[in-house]
């Protein structure tokens, strides 16, 4: 339930964000973030972005999913 | 900045291996994914085709457009037949039959019906088209709850007369606890929704943790949705029941306070009854004293969408949406039934369990 | 049918299926269709003929990479071009609605004789009506074509045998993306341009290249999906696609996820499937990828015997999916 992309914010006037998702653009309401700067990665939907992509977590998170995947869990029986 | 990939195919086997151990050392497991996106993306990966034979992801009432109730798609289809009378919608919406009609169907006779992704198109719309009566149908999770917040808030601002919202707005904790509650589903834990999580935060989850159960917060990525099984089978082995949050680049422990704020400046929380499941106590959204004079359903006297479990005949969407029956043991699957002839929501919403049966096969 | 009315889901996808097969045909053709193939072959004396007609009704009139001039006469040149026909001749019906621009008009016209001239088609005949404001979305196209079929080919969508090769002549999903960015509703813009263009030189090049080819069909309406079902509907097969394998342009990927659409039931106005014999499969991938109009062509799947679905995905993480024909209208999601 819950369509939503990361788009890249491109450009920024009052409360109103312009994003793009690959070469496709469409505004976003900013209103519900804070300090939202150009090149920000924002989660758009239904015309707002609802909250904001974290790189750093993105790259965490991805080394625990594969430290996940490459372990075998000691606890396992079998 | 850029995006992280998670969609990488060797990771995403080794995953599969982690599950299959797991799943080794335990019994039968149901996992319930509550998100109409996953039941999409889950079919579209043709992910139960690669599971261990013991682990069954059941498609939960995620889908909120299946869960609003015929009485209120009738009614809308209804209103909109009406002169001068223009109803906005999400696309998701169009072709879901109600009890007796749908609003496709009032559109091939000459309904004012505009599909829009926003409902600020609602409200441009209605400045258009002052001598309409222009009609948003607000309807969504805790996802879209803040957007509709937002159109409302303009409305009463910039004194709108000629808009108002059909609110069909539900909230999804309510609905875990409540299919939890029922022991007959044999829940063993959940993969909760990514998106619904980035505005409501990782609280509003716990309870689950308290009543025994595993469930991870999961984005919407092939690596998402593989670690979010892993993570639920590590915990069903090691018998942990947590809350974890494995889609932080999205969900902060606290959601989006301020879209939360929003959504309550201009809702509070109603009772709601949730179509083939029945009314779930504080599960839904409704406006607010200040903002009645916007509530369609007080203006135009539409009865609000209060119609309990009620699904076309023969129509079994009530126990697919509960997990109860997989879709492809409803009798009218595939034959009767089909998103060109839906005979209940869940087949013909586009995340709808039965929809994604059909068209992914099991 | 349960529905009394024509819906806008009649227009293309399952919905448009099942108008013809419940209405249209049973009206029109009591005997029965037989195969249906993008062009009709008849014979004169030492001549094989191909004979199609198609519709335009695209709205807005233009957009990025051409116009419903060009479409109209594209449309009708690839029906041809997918039965081995070469266009020669092209009839070009207009309904026009009350209060379009004649400059627009005449515009659009120009762009269908560019592309007849350049593809040595000459326009036979026409019709010209008129109707009342809010009849018709600023002008109809209906365009007839005759070709000529190349010598000693034969095609037919109930040709492809289990083990043959499955290709694409390249990227999916431009056509439809660049419309529906121009829908105001759905309130985005796009940089993607639509691949609208003429497919005989191509495809000539790929029947040169690989003479035994089964069949060619161009994915207009419906995406590459509803083309790759329809095969296998007519030939009796399993048509096993990797999805790693087929070219989606970025732009296409990312309007697809903001929309909640597919890639694969997105239209297209210039790109075609063709099913090979697996020994010509090579020769017809470089036929291909050595015309301009080919660069991104790719060899995306094999036909296997009949089963449960026509057509089966193998997916990225390795599951298996089947690949449906899309629904008649497909509308933006927000879930």
């Amino acid at each position: 339930m819950c369509l939503a992309v990361p788009a890249k914010v491109i450009s920024i006037e009052g409360s109103t964000a312009t994003v793009d998702m690959m070469g496709n653009t469409t505004s976003a309401d900013i209103s519900l973030l804070e300090n939202v700067t150009i090149g920000d990665y924002v989660l758009v939907h239904v015309g707002f972005a609802i909250q904001k992509y974290d790189e750093a977590e993105a790259k965490i998170t991805l080394d625990l999913l594969q430290e996940l995947a490459h372990t075998v869990d000691p606890h396992e029986p079998g | 900045m850029s995006l992280v990939d998670f969609s990488d195919p060797s990771t995403a086997g080794l995953l599969l291996g982690r599950i299959a151990a797991a799943a080794h050392a335990l019994g039968t497991v149901r996992i319930m994914e509550v998100c109409g996106t996953h039941t999409m993306e889950i079919g579209r990966l043709g992910l139960r085709s690669l599971l261990p034979k013991n682990v069954e992801l059941v498609s939960g009432p995620g889908c909120p457009v299946c869960v609003t109730s015929g009485a209120y798609l009738d009614a809308a289809a209804t209103i909109a037949l009406s002169k001068n009378f223009r109803i906005v919608t999400y696309g998701d919406m169009v072709r879901v039959p109600g009890l007796r009609t749908s609003l496709d169907e009032a559109k091939s006779n000459g309904a004012a019906i505009d599909v829009v992704t926003s409902p600020l198109q609602a409200v441009e719309i209605a400045r258009r088209k002052p001598n309409e009566q222009v009609i948003f149908l607000a309807v969504g999770f805790e996802t879209t709850a803040p957007a509709s917040a937002k159109a409302v808030s303009i409305a009463k601002q910039e004194g709108i007369p000629n808009l108002s919202f059909f609110v069909s707005h539900k909230t999804v904790p309510p609905a875990l606890s409540a299919l939890v509650a029922d022991k007959e589903l044999a829940i063993s834990g959940f993969l909760l929704p990514g998106h619904v999580s980035a505005v409501i935060g990782e609280k509003p989850y716990w309870p689950l943790a308290q009543q025994g159960l595993p469930a991870v917060i999961t984005g919407f990525e092939p690596l998402d949705i593989l670690s979010g099984i892993t993570m639920v089978c590590d915990m069903l082995v090691h018998k942990r029941a947590s809350v974890l949050n494995a889609y932080q680049r999205i969900v902060k422990r606290e959601g989006n306070p301020r879209a939360v704020e929003t959504v309550f400046r201009v809702f509070d929380v109603a009772d709601a009854a949730w179509r083939g499941i029945g009314l779930i106590p504080g599960s839904g959204l409704a406006l607010r004293q200040e903002f009645r004079e916007y509530d369609a359903s007080i203006r135009f006297g539409i009865p609000p969408d209060g119609g309990a479990a009620d699904m076309p005949e023969a129509c079994s969407c009530g126990d697919v949406l509960k997990g109860r029956l997989r879709p492809d043991a409803c009798p009218l699957f595939g034959t009767s039934c089909t998103p060109e002839h839906p005979v209940g929501p869940c087949m013909v919403s586009s995340e709808g369990s039965c929809a994604a049966y059909f068209k992914y096969g099991a | 049918m349960t529905s009394a009315t024509v819906r806008m889901s009649h227009g293309s996808g399952k919905g448009n299926k099942e108008l013809l097969e419940t209405v249209v045909f049973p009206a029109l053709i009591p005997g029965g269709v037989g195969t249906l193939e993008d062009a009709f072959i008849f014979d004169i004396p030492g001549r094989r003929f191909a004979f199609t007609t198609d519709s335009f009704v695209v709205s807005p009139l233009e957009f990025p990479g051409g116009d419903i001039g060009k479409l109209a006469a594209c449309g009708t040149i690839n029906d041809l071009a997918m039965m081995a026909a070469k266009p020669i001749l092209l009839s070009v019906a207009l309904v026009l609605e009350e209060g379009l621009d004649l400059q627009l008009l005449a515009k659009m016209l120009r762009s269908l004789s560019a592309v007849c001239s350049s593809q040595g088609v000459r326009i036979a005949c026409g019709d010209t009506k008129v109707v009342d404001k809010g009849k018709a979305d600023g002008m109809f196209i209906t365009a007839s074509g005759i070709g000529i079929v190349k010598v000693g080919i034969s095609l037919s969508a109930a040709n492809a045998k289990p083990g043959d090769a499955v290709l694409v002549s390249g990227g999916i999903g431009l056509h439809g993306i660049t419309v529906l960015s121009r829908r105001a509703n759905l309130h985005f813009a796009s940089s993607a341009v639509s691949d609208c263009a003429p497919l005989f030189g191509i495809s000539d090049a790929l029947l040169s290249a690989a003479p035994f080819t089964r069949t060619m069909r161009d994915a207009t309406r419906g995406g590459l999906a509803a083309v790759l079902c329809e095969l296998a509907e007519s030939s009796k097969v399993c048509i096993m696609i990797r999805e790693d394998a087929v070219p989606v342009p970025a732009v296409v990927r990312g309007a697809c996820a903001f929309l909640g659409m597919d890639p694969f039931h997105v239209a297209n106005e210039g790109r075609f499937a063709a099913i090979v014999p697996p020994e010509q499969a090579e020769s017809a991938l470089a036929a291909l990828r050595a015309h301009p109009q080919g660069r991104d062509a790719a060899i995306i799947g094999t036909v296997a015997g009949p089963g449960k679905f026509p057509v089966l995905l193998k997916t990225s993480i390795g599951g298996t999916r089947p690949l449906e024909m899309p629904p008649g209208d497909i509308l933006p999601r927000i879930c």
